[in-house]
């Protein structure tokens, strides 16, 4: 493959697809080890309502209030499952599953009903995305990686889901101790006088910031499947918290880059002359890889 | 016995011996009431914890022993009540306290070792992005030294019995160099090496001059860990030194017919 | 024309669809109970979205041997066939690795759906038409539906809620109590197989009513609407039928007199407006009666806690118990306690002494367990086993009775 192909079609979106997938396992990690593996599930469920009140507010699709949208349905749905839980005396799981199904119901309503016509708006791109979509069109070869006029013409998607693999990196980083605590020992970590309310929201929080960025560009099915799958399968492979999120890392870049390249090559490959979606074909891999580990991972069992 | 009626005071004057006892408590409850829904855990308890006893928590089960400890703490909200340590309110005081849950109240299928959950127990000392150093470790490793575990820091926590499970908790409330210690049935579910290595733990603790409060379930052993005991059946039934405490009329209150079952010997302690 | 389509007179079609959605209703709110009471309700959410790769397959298969892939039948069987296989992953998850139920929930449900969008992709380039039919199974569409489609509807919510009904009792027993229902010789395992069958039946009928996304919607919030209203498990699945059934039969009605809007979507708001009423409003455990019966309990510990502290002698801490007995006039502004306050505060005294005698006195420990700190001991015992503890307590030394 030359870089004269390479760079323009594929270097970009498999970059995003690397950075999505990875915003998205760091937090997975510590979701699945507080149960709290479908709050992925329902954020990125809620993130249709909110970009489509934001569109409707700001009658445009620009980045930043979709972001704010989407991140503003993802409290309202936390906050509404949170006390429809306490208040109501409902299961997590249930409460979950009415909050996310509705507001995904209101979203999809209010989208059919308003003109979105002149937009790229709809529920289809909001559950596959469009990865394949964002290609470098100022790139003509690696040389364009050192060329400022190229450079300034990368999509916008990439330098936003940089900006949030890096600040969740960061976040980790910064706070794993209180979270590592928190999360293995919630009373214990209280009398530590470490405010165990506002760990769990800041980790929901910076759960919806990773999935209202990476669905920005990837759709929620890869989303959902990179909080999950990569964690998971980490999980099975080792007894170490540390080993656990950097396995989790390297099966979630590992699916993205995979998926890509069998989405994108793959039926040509076996004879087709269209590629098939590369978020579903990221999200079956990393399913792949969850399987194998379940089958072989040498910690796949409870003691 | 406390409740006998009597004349009403009918000021609010200031019961000048009982806060001077409570100012130089350790750990001092008042007029503590949690309820889940609409039937009340504990009710107005108030307890005066003395400085450098071991007490025990004692009563049936759903008494409200753990509820009363957790409430205490502020990891479950009181419907009212206050608690202090030595007069300032224990939310103050965190850094001297060392709070061990009940060993069923985590997930031991989490992925850590020995070693790191009692190294959680430095983590005042540590703070956010403190480095762990040789001494931490070294520290952490004496503390699981002293209940006899100190084999065992490289295992994964999952692999290790119910004993052993406690004895690392114990070890990690160690770590945190605390002046009182609060533990939520210690001895649950433990065999019999462990239940000497931690009561010889807490005794040693006792005579360096901290207190101990555990909530416990076994009243034949009472007389022969404790000092004091506060004896709870939702009301508070009685509190003092065991001798005083343990009379089979408090006992009845607080066990009823249950009381049998809860001590196969059923033989009062004093008269 | 929303009017006709309640009174089922907008066509024989129509007709047909909304009852098929309403008996649909009943069914996925009677069966999503007993999911709910198991702690299971995401299942479900996992087993929908699990759908589509079967959907897509059989899509794929009857393009390839030259049928029109369109054919409902084949497409929900397909759609059953990778339902059981989704089910099954998580049941296998969950009890042969470490990971807990929610996680293999969330992998089976996005693989699956996301291998499904693969599929979806590839029918996109097989140039065959038809495809218009499957993006109406990811939320619902009954506009334009075939007669035998809305046959196969109907009768399929009939079926389910017949099911429902035949196995209603061992399955209310398995879900409220597995390990009674064991001892009473119900199969617990094979009663969770037919309620996941149940599931997966709903599932599968709902894809084109309701859509493969919402169809999980029909499945919980009914049930946790209905729970609100009753503490009796028989009668959660008997008023969660009924919110389902409504759901179904108005949200149906809505989207047949508004051709372009999708079911699913109506039929899932229709479910919430119902939850947030039963949420807010129902008398068992809604939101308002419980704030006020919270209230009243917190107000009453508070008086009978301050009571009891005026008459011992010991001061009173909490603001709000001041607060509460001033306003009750049961004290003044300063603490003091007023003639009817002394009064309360000595017979709360005395209730308070009469408790403790029956703590101790076997005869009486059941009643004693009553005790919650506001129950008068007039209310547990008779005027005579009264008598008979206060005769243990001795005369009252001072206090008017």
């Amino acid at each position: 493959m030359s870089g004269a192909d390479f760079v323009p079609f594929s270097l970009v979106p498999l970059l995003i697809g690397c950075l999505a997938a990875v915003a998205c396992a760091l937090p997975g990690n510590f979701l699945i080890l507080r149960r709290q593996a479908l709050i992925g599930d329902a954020i990125s469920h809620v993130v249709l309502p909110g970009i489509v009140m934001a569109f409707l507010v700001t009658g445009t699709i620009a980045a930043i209030p979709m972001l704010i949208g989407a991140a503003a349905a993802a409290l309202i749905a936390v906050a509404a499952i949170e006390g429809i839980r306490r208040f109501g005396r409902i299961e997590p799981g249930a409460a979950m599953g009415v909050v996310f199904t509705s507001m995904f119901a209101a979203g999809v309503l209010i989208l059919e009903l308003s003109d979105t016509s002149g937009v790229h708006l709809d529920v289809e791109h909001a559950l596959y995305g469009n990865l394949e979509s964002l290609i470098w069109l100022d790139a003509t070869g690696w040389a364009s990686l050192t060329d400022p006029v190229a450079l300034a013409g990368l999509p916008p998607e990439l330098g936003r889901i940089a900006v949030v693999a890096l600040l969740i990196v960061a976040l980790l980083a910064l706070f794993w101790r209180p979270l590592a605590i928190s999360t293995f020992d919630e009373g214990f970590a209280a009398t530590l006088g470490l405010p165990v309310g506002a760990i769990g929201l800041g980790l929901v929080i910076v759960s919806a910031i990773a999935a209202v960025a990476a669905f920005d560009a990837v759709g929620s099915i890869i989303v959902i499947a990179m909080f999950i799958c990569p964690p998971a399968a980490a999980r099975l492979v080792t007894d170490r918290l540390v080993h656990q999120v950097l396995w989790s890392v390297a099966f979630a870049l590992i699916s993205a880059v995979l998926g890509y390249v069998l989405a994108g090559y793959g039926p040509l490959w076996l004879g087709f002359g269209n590629s098939v979606s590369a978020a579903g074909m990221i999200a079956t891999v990393s399913g792949v890889i969850l399987a194998l580990t379940a089958i072989a991972g040498p910690k796949r069992r409870r003691i | 016995m406390t409740l006998a009626p009597s004349t009403p005071h009918l000021t609010l004057a200031q019961d000048t011996a009982t806060e001077a006892a409570r100012a130089a408590s350790p750990f001092a409850i008042r007029g503590m009431t949690v309820s889940y829904g609409q039937k009340p855990a504990v009710f107005s308890i108030d307890a005066t914890i003395r400085a450098g006893k071991m007490t025990a928590i004692v009563g049936p089960n759903g008494a409200g022993k753990s509820t009363l400890l957790k409430a205490a703490l502020g990891i479950v909200t009181p419907l009212s009540g206050q608690v202090t340590m030595y007069g300032q309110p224990l939310k103050a005081m965190l850094p001297r306290i060392a709070y061990v849950p009940q060993r069923a109240s985590v997930d031991w299928d989490f992925p850590v070792r020995v070693i790191d959950v009692v190294t959680m127990g430095l983590y005042r000392h540590l703070g956010l992005i403190g480095r762990l150093t040789g001494a931490h470790r070294a520290r952490a490793l004496a503390c699981l030294d002293r209940v006899g575990m100190a084999d065992f820091a490289e295992r994964q926590i999952g692999q290790l019995s119910g004993g052993q499970q406690q004895r690392v908790f114990l070890a990690r409330a160690l770590a945190q160099g605390a002046d009182l210690y609060l533990l939520d049935e210690p001895f649950a579910g433990v065999d019999a090496a462990t239940e000497k290595a931690i009561i010889g733990v807490l005794k040693s603790l006792r005579d360096e001059g901290k207190t101990v409060v555990a909530v416990h379930h076994d009243l034949s052993t009472v007389p022969d860990y404790f000092d004091d005991v506060l004896l709870l059946n939702v009301r508070k039934v009685a509190e003092g030194p065991v001798a005083d405490v343990f009379t089979e009329t408090a006992l009845a209150e607080a066990y009823g017919g249950r009381l049998q079952a809860a001590r196969p010997d059923a033989v009062p302690v004093t008269g | 024309m929303f009017l006709d389509a309640l009174t089922f007179q907008l066509g024989y079609n129509a007709s047909l669809v909304g009852l098929g959605a309403a008996l649909l209703g009943v069914a996925a709110g009677a069966t999503g109970t007993f999911l709910f009471l198991r702690k299971r309700a995401l299942v479900s959410d996992a087993i929908s979205h699990a759908t589509l790769p079967g959907v897509a397959l059989a899509f794929i298969a009857m393009s390839l041997a030259g049928f029109d892939g369109r054919n409902l039948g084949i497409l929900l069987a397909g759609s059953a066939v990778s339902a059981a296989a989704g089910l099954i992953a998580v049941q296998w998850l969950s009890s042969q690795t470490r990971l807990s139920e929610d996680a293999a929930i969330g992998a089976v449900l996005s693989v699956f759906f996301g291998f499904g969008i693969v599929l979806l992709t590839v029918i996109q380039n097989m140039a065959t038409s038809g495809q218009a039919g499957l993006e109406g199974l990811l939320l619902g569409s009954t506009a334009g539906m075939l007669f035998s489609d809305a046959v196969l509807i109907a009768a399929g919510g009939a079926a389910a809620l017949a099911l429902v009904l035949v196995f209603r009792r061992p399955m209310t027993i398995a879900s409220f109590d597995p390990g009674y229902a064991r001892s009473a010789g119900i199969d617990v395992g094979r009663t969770d197989l037919i309620m996941m069958g149940l599931v997966m039946g709903v599932t599968v009928i709902g894809l084109k009513v309701v859509g493969l996304i919402l169809i999980v919607a029909l499945l919980i919030i009914p049930p946790v609407a209905a729970r609100f209203w009753t503490e009796r498990a028989d009668r959660v699945a008997l008023i969660a039928g009924g919110i389902g059934g409504v759901s179904g039969w108005v949200g149906a009605a809505i989207s047949a007199s508004t051709p372009n809007l999708p079911t699913g979507p109506i039929i899932v708001l229709t479910a919430f407006g119902l939850f947030c009423a039963s949420l807010l409003f129902a008398p068992a455990r809604g939101l308002v009666a419980a704030g006020f019966r919270h209230r009243r309990f917190q107000r009453g510990v508070h008086i009978r806690q301050g009571l009891l502290s005026l008459a011992q002698g010991h001061p009173i801490y909490e603001p709000l118990t001041i607060r509460l007995l001033t306003a009750e006039r049961l004290a003044r502004a300063d603490g003091v306690a007023t003639d009817d306050g002394r009064a309360r505060a000595a017979r709360a005294l005395r209730d308070e002494t009469r408790w403790q005698v029956a703590r101790r006195t076997p005869e009486f420990e059941l009643a004693a367990a009553r005790y919650d700190g506001l129950t008068q001991i007039e209310d547990v015992l008779t005027p005579d086993q009264i008598a008979q503890i206060d005769a243990q307590i001795g005369p009252p030394k001072g206090v008017p009775a």
